[in-house]
């Protein structure tokens, strides 16, 4: 039984970063497809969500993404000018650069966050920015938020169960009498 | 006569305010003495622990505790008032959300009883003595509750009923929490007591604040003479009233002051500090790295300024790092 859901084993049984990638639709996600049908290989870390804008990514999805076990959070969006909503990548520029800011302030180093403009005709830049993102988790080592909190509340958990184990011992006397 | 329905008030990491607001209720605590029975509240009357374990499972209609989860004593007070209360309500922003305690979840245990006994300006404690969870004095073992590694929320410990908010909540929310209770008109349970809308529409200044803000610089309130009419994010200012629940009616901005987010998110947010991180920064001016770096800069503590009172119950809980340095050896 594999209940480690943050660090996917790789083939080999070693652990391997997981990078959650938010894709606008019009540029990084058509990039990923034409890197996909021209067959080029690039590292597997990476699970792409498609958006309609980099503009719509929430800074509560990279928190979430974060805290549910990603090493990693990459976001694509087409170059400044290129939105076809105008201004949504400038919307994400700006929440990057404080997001960055706050990630590092909690203790989630600058690598783990990346931004980058990739337009629909850049499959080679798919491959090199989550190929070189993939390496850079590798020498970072897991996050593993998900195992920290675990390990956090264990203290809360065993409290818990003296206090249940306590209960039922009391209510066995008080049945007893 | 029916007997009245017994209640109980507690507090764990607090700082008075809370209590103080019940007392604020001012002659409305006499009405509601006439149809309480109020069974344990140690900062205003002589009850121990030990009446409150005498009472039968659920003998209390409602347990109203707060303040934030940091003590071993405090989890096992309110593992014993969850046993014992039919609603247990978490009061005000602490218990609510982990409050301003839990802006602690930014360094380990280690570093704060450090600085504490240790490193603290007005410390003399030359032999670095700390409180220890058991020690021997004149042959006898004293104890005392553990400090634990997190603050936390008090839904993080036990299964809490209902939710009042606020830093403190106000005497009406209050009194409409406990009239809710005793005529048994309640929402779903695990419903913030409170409307479930954002506090700008409470706001007297609602009416100037701008569709498309554009930020230029932020300013800092105590550096800045603010105009008493006119939306404070148009006056440069981080108000977090977009991302915070409305229920105070507007009191801060009421008294020129920007809110600070103490009524946490509505239901439609999970994390009140990146809704608001999002909506101020979208509305930056600037379009290139350099530009919009330079007015971020006015903002310049995000983790102290958006999670006021929830980091305990932000999505990330807790500085990341935090657990690793304290396992490391002292050096
Ligand atoms: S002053 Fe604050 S709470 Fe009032 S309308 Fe403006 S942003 Fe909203
Ligand atoms: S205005 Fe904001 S900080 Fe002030 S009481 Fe209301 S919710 Fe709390
Ligand atoms: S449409 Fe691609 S970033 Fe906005």
């Amino acid at each position: 039984m594999n209940s480690e859901k943050t660090s996917p084993p790789a083939p080999d049984g070693a652990w391997s970063p997981r990078i959650v990638a938010f894709f606008c639709n019009w540029c990084t996600y058509t990039a990923a497809d034409l890197a996909g049908v021209s067959r080029l290989k690039y590292a597997p870390n990476a699970r792409v969500i498609r958006l309609m804008c980099s503009g719509r990514v929430d800074p509560q999805f990279v928190l979430d993404a974060f805290a549910r076990g990603a090493d990693g959070v990459l976001i694509g969006g087409c170059h400044p000018g290129d939105c076809h909503y105008a201004e949504g990548n400038f919307k994400m520029l700006r929440r990057f650069q404080l997001l960055k800011r706050l990630l590092r302030d909690m203790g989630i180093e600058e690598p783990r966050l990346r931004l980058e403009w990739i337009s629909a005709a850049e499959g080679e830049k798919v491959k090199a920015v989550i190929n070189d993102m993939t390496a850079r988790l590798k020498s970072l080592g897991p996050l593993g938020l998900p195992r920290q909190f675990a390990e956090w509340d264990s203290e809360v958990v065993k409290l818990t169960e003296t206090i249940q184990e306590q209960e039922t011992k009391e209510a066995e006397v008080t049945h007893a009498s | 006569m029916p007997a009245k329905p017994k209640v109980a008030f507690y507090w764990c990491a607090s700082c008075g305010g809370c209590e103080e607001a019940v007392v604020d209720l001012a002659e409305d605590i006499l009405g509601v003495v006439e149809v309480l029975d109020i069974a344990f509240w140690p900062v205003a009357m002589d009850f121990k622990k030990a009446d409150v374990k005498a009472l039968p499972d659920q003998a209390l209609v409602a347990t109203l505790l707060n303040g934030a989860i940091r003590t071993s004593e405090q989890e096992e007070m309110a593992h014993l008032l969850r046993r014992k209360s039919q609603y247990l309500i978490a009061y005000g922003a602490c218990a609510h959300l982990g409050g301003i305690p839990s802006l602690a979840n930014q360094f380990s245990r280690e570093q704060l009883l450090r600085y504490v006994y240790e490193e603290t300006p007005t410390i003399a404690n030359e032999a670095k003595t700390r409180p220890l969870p058991s020690s021997q004095s004149n042959g006898n073992r004293v104890t005392l509750p553990e400090f634990r590694e997190v603050v936390r929320a008090l839904d993080q410990v036990v299964e809490v009923d209902y939710y009042v908010p606020g830093c403190p909540p106000t005497p009406k929310l209050t009194k409409a929490a406990v009239v809710a209770l005793l005529e048994g008109k309640l929402p779903p349970k695990g419903s913030v007591l409170a409307p479930d809308i954002a506090l700008c529409d409470q706001c007297p200044r609602k009416a100037t604040k701008p569709v498309d803000v554009s930020f230029t610089e932020f300013k800092r309130p105590h550096l800045t003479a603010l105009d008493p009419e006119k939306c404070l994010l148009a006056q440069g200012v981080v108000c977090m009233g977009p991302a915070t629940r409305g229920g105070c009616e507007a009191v801060c901005p009421a008294a020129n002051m920007p809110c600070t987010g103490c009524f946490g998110p509505t239901s439609r947010v999970r994390d009140q500090g990146a809704k608001i991180l999002s909506s101020l920064c979208a509305n930056v001016a600037a379009k290139d790295e350099a530009g919009i770096v330079k007015v971020l800069d006015g903002i310049p503590d995000p983790v102290g300024t958006f999670y006021r009172y929830g980091l305990a119950k932000s999505l990330l809980r807790r500085k990341a790092d935090v657990a690793a340095a304290e396992k490391m050896p002292a050096s």
